[in-house]
């Protein structure tokens, strides 16, 4: 295969490309609400070694990865007793399309109104927001569950516990992942509003205060800071989960 | 030594489209005795699946009873389904022992008896029907049952991969026998498995007749011997004919 058609080369042109056009844009237009990427890059680097931008993105992945753990535990916990329980899922059905349904912006100004300013409010109100999701898609796994399976399990006297493990757990990976992947490209844009309304930290609440200084330099700065973080999360992290997960696939 | 007693007096279905109740089983009564081989010979939906997964105690709506002699206890049941049924994600080796809790030294044995040692860490996926029917199998006699069950394990195997499989079967039962209950439509099969073959008759499920395979089993692999036995079946038991 000729080297420009390797993957890595492929994608280091398309980025090399986006950036050149970037920079383009923003010489030619030449106007401080479009910087350069060399100013963005400085600006970047120099909220770094301040130590600003490493605190909020700090504060923001702290609220992401609380809020994100307590929505997949009780979507996942609540989705399989749903997806299990035809009675319980005819009687909730109603609420999950009610909370599906609700914007984000109601739950979470409700939340701050109703618990104050705090932040188990601002939890709360991102969690309520990715919740129904989880459980949506949860549910959905659990209804395509393999029966035969479930008879050899009962047959052969699996305990529940090794039931959920060995025999229920790995048909609902691949929904878990879904769940995953949408859950956090959501989670993170719902804790911007919610610290932007109401915290005085975090990455929500920098930009709105450079907003107000139509400061668009520092606003790159932080969206690349983010972007790379989520996309580094998700390649240490999630791919080699699934690749450990599919091992067992043709 | 003990007898397992099947009594199954009515199981019956309610039809949801017109709420009309179907009898599947109707007074079914077998008995097994220690170490038996015993094939349920009918015609395909006569509810023979039906009465295993009750036997298996996945359906517990039926009136009637299981029950070990004398103990009466339930028994503990190997179930080698139609499907293979092994977990996809789990290897060959992990598929057995979760369902069992076999010593290694028994599992090694199992495997190699079964001539899949070195596809013990081997993925279903991976694995051929006829080798995943011996997975099965395995799990199966693993887990040391009161009564293992078989639901036509051999169906859609081509001829010469189901004769080897069976094989493989009567070998490993010889040395570890335990009561078997083997469904099958084929009564040539049947006659080369069985020690008792049981006739059974549809809609409701009921027995028709009983009969004891009287060929030795060292001449169980003859054809010829299967074919007379066969054909004098048809003279004896006129009634099995339309059963098949």
């Amino acid at each position: 295969m000729p080297l420009i058609y390797r993957p890595a080369v492929l994608a280091l042109l398309s980025i090399s490309l986006f950036l050149a056009l970037w920079y383009a844009l923003a010489s030619y237009l030449n106007t401080p609400t479009l910087p350069t990427p060399l100013v963005v890059v400085n600006v970047l680097l120099d909220e770094i070694s301040t130590g600003q931008l490493p605190h909020h993105l700090g504060k923001t992945l702290y609220r992401l990865f609380i809020s994100f753990s307590i929505a997949m535990l009780l979507g996942c916990a609540i989705g399989i007793l749903l997806g299990r329980h035809k009675p319980l899922d005819y009687f909730f059905d109603n609420w999950l399309v009610i909370f599906l349904n609700i914007p984000a912006l109601v739950t979470i100004i409700l939340c701050y109104v109703w618990f104050g300013l705090n932040e188990v409010a601002a939890i709360l109100a991102v969690v309520i927001n990715k919740l129904p999701n989880v459980i949506v898609t949860i549910r959905e796994g659990t209804r395509a569950l393999d029966v035969e399976l479930l008879d050899m399990a009962q047959c052969y006297r699996f305990s529940k516990s090794k039931t959920l493990r060995h025999v229920i757990w790995p048909q609902l990976h691949p929904f878990v992942m879904a769940a995953t992947r949408s859950g956090l490209a959501l989670i993170w844009k719902i804790v911007l509003v919610v610290e932007m309304l109401g915290r005085s930290d975090g990455m929500g609440y920098q930009l709105h205060l450079f907003f107000q200084l139509f400061d668009v330099a520092s606003i790159l700065a932080y969206t690349v800071a983010f972007v790379t973080l989520i996309q580094g999360i998700e390649l240490l992290i999630l791919k080699p989960l699934d690749k450990q997960a599919q091992r067992w696939r043709r | 030594m003990s007898k397992l007693a099947i009594q199954v007096i009515d199981k019956s279905y309610i039809n949801p489209a017109d709420k009309t109740t179907k009898q599947v089983i109707k007074d079914l009564e077998i008995n097994l005795g220690n170490n038996e081989f015993v094939c349920l010979v009918g015609p395909s939906g006569c509810g023979k699946t039906t009465l295993l997964n009750i036997l298996a105690g996945l359906d517990t709506r039926f009136t009637g009873s299981i029950e070990l002699d004398p103990q009466h206890l339930k028994p503990k049941v190997g179930y080698v389904f139609q499907n293979p049924r092994l977990l996809p994600w789990r290897t060959v080796q992990e598929n057995i022992e979760l369902a069992s809790h076999a010593k290694p030294e028994i599992l090694a044995l199992l495997l190699e008896n079964m001539g899949l040692t070195a596809e013990k860490d081997s993925f279903p996926e991976h694995l051929s029907l006829g080798m995943s029917r011996r997975v099965s199998i395995i799990r199966a006699f693993a887990t040391d049952p009161d009564l293992l069950l078989m639901d036509e394990p051999f169906v859609s195997l081509d001829p010469p991969t189901a004769r080897q499989v069976r094989q493989l079967l009567i070998d490993l039962w010889s040395k570890r026998p335990h009561k078997v209950l083997y469904v099958t439509h084929d009564l040539r099969e049947a006659i080369a498995l069985a020690d008792r073959l049981i006739f059974l008759d549809t809609r409701p499920m009921s027995v028709i007749t009983e009969v004891t395979v009287t060929i030795p089993r060292k001449d169980r692999n003859k054809e010829i011997k299967i074919e007379q036995f066969r054909q004098q079946l048809f003279i004896d038991y006129p009634e099995i004919t339309k059963l098949l």
